[in-house]
């Protein structure tokens, strides 16, 4: 089967996302898309699976242009889409999952799982895809849960699968056995196109890549013809530095000493498990490590937002904890949350009113109950300044700044004061490689200013680029501190499996 | 995150591109005017007028459709529909009157006729005067407890919570502010009746509450307490009506003691108007919302809370806090609603004085949308209505209901903005507007 998109157009209110794209993928092809966060990536196989409308251009099955109307038209025509966010009903078997929609039926109309279940163990074997059909799929790992989004799609008997951004979520380890995956699925006739950021698994296994930039194709090319290098300065349009610059880190007094932390989560499971760590005035200490392995816990139990279930939190020697939200603030303690839009920002409110949101009852921006509006106003004028802040009011509503402008209120409002401490989770999480660039160099800045800075961050290279410790967590544990000058990459990766570093020394 | 979020950040990530590298691209790009709305400054001019345009569409398709229910419902109607081939004029032209009429008469018996009033002045006739009045006190009246009502769950939304209490608040409220205007004795009006408006505040400040601690200790959900604790207000009064304390002497029905003259809130003095001050203190209450809600730091908080908890919570807010600030304000604008009712209109207490107004509450605050201004121009518009479907009925045998009709076709198209839109093909961009408030039954 072959796939082709012909000048595909769509535009949405005030934003051209794709602009007359051409891409084909045919079977037994991996043909990787390349681009930013917005870069339309993601709006572009939305067209392709039905969920919106191209407002020019075509699709075409093997020469013949087709029409989908929905997700339900692209699944008949062969295409079968595994999300970033998957689509799966937690308290149901993998089995039941994957039949949701399409279920088998006996002659009496009840559902005959056994068939769908024979015929999920005969995908799972047949592309090395391992699952347990009887399991539920809230007990299932992510990797896991990513297979059974894409045994859904074979079931649905996929011939061109899309995959988006599917490593993001992944250990290095679970990255590899998804190419391995990808691979059999390709020897087996499947078409793939493979959505990603990430240039060295575009490298590693697209046969194809085409790149994206401002919804635009700025050029198709093969593994064997670019390098990483060459593949960055297209995403991005100009030569990008992957370094971070910054001098030798001149650590101080800690500031931040966690003792024994143990913290539960939402379901009452203890999400960080007796860790000990310290951060001292103007070092970079990072926590390194996969989603979901507690640093979430370890972040909101430090700024007060969860409670702590045994040990110590002391910052600059106080004991904070179980000190409420604002204490900790007010203890000089900076927050970057890891879902700026979630937890960073009052999506409705103004820039102005989102740049002074913890500060808003504090002289001068309120004298007692009243606010000072004009007070607010100049101080957001201020801050939009010093951080770059590209907007034509400070009093347009926040949600229609970019992504990376968001995340530069939330900086302007977290570093514009007096701090010892910046807790920065996921700080450049969807950013592009400017934005990213300047939340570096201001989190850097802050360092040098002598701020204790405790990053996390599930990106590898920015944890190893921008630390000058790197803890790395695993399953509520710290199981190992590294210098990130002298760690090999494959090492840290065994470590964010579960490897503690006296085995990866002795391996 | 569902289908329509995961859209909505592509797009701003789209954006996101554009702005960052070229912002001058922004104008050329046709991002169009960048909305200057949000919470900052409070109302907006631009703004405000294109906010009208749907509600006022809204009212025009309501009035529309409730002549058509008119028509049809009209037995001289029917019958000239039904010959309709052989005289269609005489059809068209009953119609045509029994809605004009109607209408008419709804208007007239809400704002009264301007002619009237002209010819009044001109004879100055002093109850001819009152009488050209009439109406309009009669749609002020009507007007009153709406806006209390409906500041008190337009309060809550900006909290981000839905009150369905409006009416068990009142009843709370006007039973402390009569309970204080009938058993204080000896106290001059100047503090008898801002002793007992303030118990109208408390009473319902002490109901609404309820739900407010309910949902911040135990996460109960404040649609489901409010509706509980309406029955349960209902109740009490009913029962205390029946005790020595309210019941009055001598009766066996439920009915009150009446208030004290030095607590009444004063009507116009000389007149057989029903018209009281309660309006000037709902105007001041709604003024009063608007302050805090856009003025002050709590107001801030509450907003905050109401359109990102989690946001707020990490910014340093006592979410719970507000939760309970908010449902006490809220119910305390109730509460002086109940008070202002009976205080100033009955003078005494009935079983079943606030029948209804909770829900009718709820479509004020949304054609308000939950701002302060807003839900004074929608509750006179409701108490116009209801003050015009008396006469409409009178004068053309149309029935009240209609105007019931009416109103929750207002509702509807208010709740839907995208039928309105869709109706007169207009484009907008991206409003807030009802949807924000409407969503939410699960938080």
């Amino acid at each position: 089967m072959k796939l082709e998109l012909r000048g595909i157009t769509k535009r949405f209110p005030g934003v051209l996302a794709n602009d007359a794209i051409d891409l084909d993928v045919s079977g037994g092809e991996i043909h990787a898309l390349l681009g930013e966060n917005g870069a339309g990536k993601t709006t572009l196989m939305n067209v392709l699976y039905g969920l919106y409308h191209a407002d020019e251009g075509e699709v075409l099955i093997d020469g013949t242009p087709v029409s989908f109307e929905s997700p339900r038209d692209a699944i008949a025509a062969g295409i079968g889409m595994v999300h970033q966010h998957f689509m799966l009903i937690p308290v149901f078997t993998v089995t039941e999952n994957v039949m949701l929609g399409v279920e088998e039926t006996s002659v009496a109309g009840l559902l005959d799982r056994r068939e769908a279940r024979r015929r999920v163990e005969e995908i799972s074997s047949r592309y090395g895809l391992e699952v347990d059909p009887d399991a539920l799929v809230e007990d299932l790992s992510v990797g896991a849960q990513q297979r059974v989004e894409i045994v859904k799609a074979l079931y649905r008997d996929a011939e061109i699968l899309i995959l988006d951004e599917p490593t993001a979520v992944l250990t290095p380890q679970e990255t590899r056995e998804l190419f391995g995956v990808m691979g059999s699925l390709q020897e087996s006739g499947k078409g793939i196109i493979f959505i990603t950021h990430k240039l060295k698994e575009v490298l590693a296994i697209a046969d194809r890549i085409t790149v994206l930039r401002r919804g635009r194709v700025v050029g198709s090319t093969t593994p064997e013809e670019a390098d990483e290098a060459a593949l960055a300065s297209m995403m991005v349009g100009r030569d990008v530095r992957l370094e971070v610059e910054k001098g030798p880190a001149e650590p101080q007094a800690p500031v931040l000493e966690v003792e024994d932390l143990t913290v539960l989560d939402d379901r009452g499971q203890a999400a960080v498990n007796g860790i000990s760590l310290e951060v001292r005035a103007g070092e970079v200490l990072g926590v390194a490590g996969v989603q979901g392995n507690g640093q979430t816990e370890l972040v909101e139990a430090i700024t007060g937002l969860r409670a702590v279930d045994a040990g110590r939190v002391l910052i600059k020697g106080e004991d904070l904890t179980r000190a409420s939200p604002r204490h900790v603030f007010a203890a000089g303690v900076g927050h970057i949350p890891e879902d700026r839009i979630r937890d960073g920002l009052v999506a409705d409110f103004s820039i102005a009113d989102n740049l002074v949101l913890n500060q808003y009852y504090l002289p001068p921006l309120a004298r007692g109950w009243v606010r000072d509006d004009e007070a607010v106003l100049r101080t957001a004028e201020q801050r939009k300044e010093a951080y770059d802040i590209r907007t034509p009011s400070v009093l347009a509503p926040v949600s229609t700044l970019s992504g990376g402008n968001q995340q530069k209120v939330i900086v302007a409002r977290e570093l514009s004061r007096e701090i010892a401490l910046l807790v920065a989770s996921q700080p450049t999480r969807g950013l592009d490689v400017g934005s990213m660039a300047y939340i570096h160099e201001q989190v850097i800045s802050a360092r040098d200013g002598g701020t204790a800075v405790l990053l996390v961050s599930s990106e590898l290279d920015e944890v190893l680029s921008v630390s000058d410790r790197v803890a790395v967590m695993y399953r509520g544990r710290i199981v190992g501190m590294v210098d990130p000058a002298t760690i090999g990459r494959e090492e840290i990766g065994l470590m964010m499996a579960g490897a503690n570093a006296e085995q990866v020394e002795g391996s | 995150m569902s289908d329509e979020e995961r859209r909505g950040r592509d797009e701003d990530g789209a954006a996101a591109a554009d702005t960052i590298e070229e912002p001058e691209d922004r104008a050329a790009g046709g991002l169009g005017e960048p909305p200057v709305e949000a919470g900052f400054e409070a109302p907006r001019r631009g703004g405000a007028l294109r906010s009208l345009v749907v509600p006022l569409l809204a009212f025009i398709t309501a009035l529309a459709i409730g002549g058509l229910v008119m028509i049809f419902t009209n037995n001289e109607a029917l019958a000239a529909w039904s010959s309709f081939f052989r005289n269609p004029l005489r059809a068209l032209e009953i119609s045509g009157r029994i809605v004009l009429e109607a209408y008419q008469a709804l208007f007239t018996g809400s704002l009264g006729s301007p002619v009237e009033y002209v010819q009044a002045f001109a004879s100055g006739d002093a109850a001819r005067i009152e009488a050209a009045f009439r109406p309009l006190s009669e749609t002020i009246v009507a007007a009153t407890p709406l806006i209390f009502a409906g500041l008190s769950v337009a309060l809550g939304f900006r909290a981000g919570l839905f009150n369905i209490g409006a009416e068990g608040q009142m009843n709370a409220g006007a039973i402390t502010a009569a309970f204080v205007g009938f058993t204080v004795t000896g106290l001059p009006m100047i503090v008898h009746l801002p002793l007992a408006i303030l118990a109208g505040f408390v009473g319902g400040a002490l109901w609404g509450a309820i739900p407010g601690v309910l949902k911040a200790r135990t996460g109960a959900h404040e649609v489901i307490t409010t509706i509980m604790l309406n029955f349960i207000a209902l109740r009490t009064l009913d029962f205390l009506l029946k005790t020595p304390a309210f019941q009055r002497p001598g009766r066996s029905d439920p009915i009150s003691q009446a208030v004290l003259p030095s607590a009444e809130i004063p009507g116009i003095p000389g007149t057989s108007l029903r018209l009281h001050l309660g309006i000037v203190l709902a105007l001041l209450a709604a003024w009063g919302v608007w302050w805090l809600l856009f003025r002050t730091t709590k107001g801030f908080e509450f907003r905050a809370v109401g359109s990102n908890p989690n946001a707020a919570r990490y910014a340093g807010m006592s979410v719970a806090m507000a939760y309970v600030a908010a449902m006490g304000l809220a119910g305390a604008l109730a509460g002086l609603g109940g008070a202002s009712q009976v205080l100033g209109l009955q003078k005494f207490l009935v079983p079943g004085f606030a029948s209804g107004i909770g829900f009718t509450a709820i479509a004020l605050a949304l054609l308000g949308k939950a701002h302060p201004l807003g839900v004074v121009a929608a509750s006179l518009l409701f108490g116009m209505l209801q003050a015009g479907a008396i006469s409409m009925q009178a004068a053309t045998r149309a029935p009240v209901d209609i105007i019931v009709v009416i109103q929750a076709l207002i509702i509807v198209f208010i709740a839907a903005p995208a039928l309105v839109r869709a109706i007169y093909r207009i484009k907008v961009g991206r409003e807030v507007g009802a949807d924000v408030f409407t969503k939410g039954w699960s938080g």
